[in-house]
């Protein structure tokens, strides 16, 4: 479960060693788009030494190579997936590239005799990945979606406006997706990173729809992000309260019962659950 | 003479430039000589061992860049002029 997810660009030392100290719930190391061309070797072979010399502490590192369908993309694989990483993000993601995808880690994890399994995150950035993205999100290593929402309106031939409305169809299909899927919805950037208020609007709204993360570009993004990503304490309150009266029913052999006078039944129950497992997991009490 | 770099002068980070040479030769300009100059100079001279690379000019421009910057940024370098000379 994530809430924020940060990119940072895998050039940059200064950033790189902060990357566990913004709250983030994953940090997203990128080589594509925050690398220019020319320094493509320069970016892969300081984040090799970066990991082999840094340990970032409670935090899933995500690092988000070149597409497959460039020179880069598979030699980034190849020497980025190690025990040291949790997750490949991968661009432009189609069902072709995220089996490829899947199928490569499978023989470098082999091959480097890995302890660990790495889990993927396509980025559905094409009008072609939003139609597959059930397809895409059912792969087994798949854990989360990620909407790209500038690409796909490139790829839409549309402006993104602060609304949103462009971009509604791809986020309700990412999120049934997903949620078929049982994996995570991350919602695409909200692009100004000055315009808190703005954020704070697009991220309930992402929330409304069905997403549960929205990833960042800037840190001073990710307060607001995990703020409206968590339950609020009311929830939680809520959550316990029906949590507390399904036990007592259980006890007195009660089919059905009621909390604040509404009655509570199975996917009430569920989402309280959820709720409270959220808390803990984040800690807010 | 050929010459490659790797590197900015962002801090953190250091800008390195290497050039084929009859010896070894390491300059080292850093807003921490001081303190760390002796350190930067025995990342620059391990990873050349490790490269098995016995002559060369190493210039580091530091700005308080961490080993494995200073690794990494020689490396992709060195890799730069094999391949400017390939």
């Amino acid at each position: 479960m994530r809430r924020s997810l940060l990119f940072i660009p895998a050039n940059t030392p200064a950033m790189m060693q902060n990357a566990d100290v913004f709250e983030a719930d994953a940090v997203i190391f990128d080589l594509e788009d925050a690398v220019q061309m020319t320094e493509k070797d320069a970016a892969v072979d300081l984040f090799t030494q970066f990991l082999n010399q840094f340990k970032l502490n409670n935090i899933e590192i995500v690092v988000r190579i070149n597409g497959l369908d460039t020179p880069f993309g598979e030699s980034d694989l190849n020497r980025i997936v190690s025990d040291q990483i949790d997750t490949i993000m991968l661009p432009k993601a189609t069902v072709q590239s995220t089996a490829l995808c899947e199928g490569l880690i499978r023989k470098i994890e082999k091959r480097k005799k890995m302890q660990k399994q790495i889990h993927i995150i396509p980025i559905i950035e094409r009008a072609v990945s939003v139609i597959e993205s059930y397809e895409i999100a059912s792969f087994e290593r798949v854990d989360g979606l990620l909407l790209g929402a500038e690409d796909l309106a490139t790829d839409l031939e549309v402006e993104r406006t602060e609304q949103g409305f462009e971009i509604l169809f791809a986020r309700s299909m990412v999120i049934m997706a997903a949620k078929a899927n049982g994996i995570d919805a991350i919602d695409t950037p909200y692009t100004s990173t000055t315009n808190l208020k703005g954020l704070e609007m697009d991220s309930v709204l992402a929330k409304s729809l069905g997403m549960n993360a929205k990833s960042c570009i800037h840190p001073n993004q990710i307060d607001t992000v995990n703020h409206v990503f968590s339950p609020s304490l009311d929830a939680i309150r809520h959550a316990k309260r029906i949590l507390e009266a399904e036990s007592e029913a259980t006890k007195s052999h009660l089919g059905a019962f009621s909390v604040d006078g509404k009655m509570i039944d199975k996917p009430i129950i569920e989402r309280a659950r959820k709720v409270i497992e959220k808390a803990k997991l984040w800690k807010i009490e | 003479m050929r010459t490659a770099s790797c590197g900015t002068m962002e801090s953190n980070d250091c800008l390195i430039t290497v050039k084929t040479h009859n010896r070894l030769e390491i300059v080292i300009e850093s807003i921490v000589f001081e303190q760390f100059g002796d350190q930067i100079e025995a990342v620059i001279k391990q990873t050349l061992a490790l490269l098995n690379i016995k002559s060369l000019f190493v210039h580091v421009k530091d700005k308080g860049a961490l080993d494995y910057a200073i690794k990494a940024r020689l490396m992709t370098a060195i890799q730069r002029l094999e391949e400017n000379h390939a």
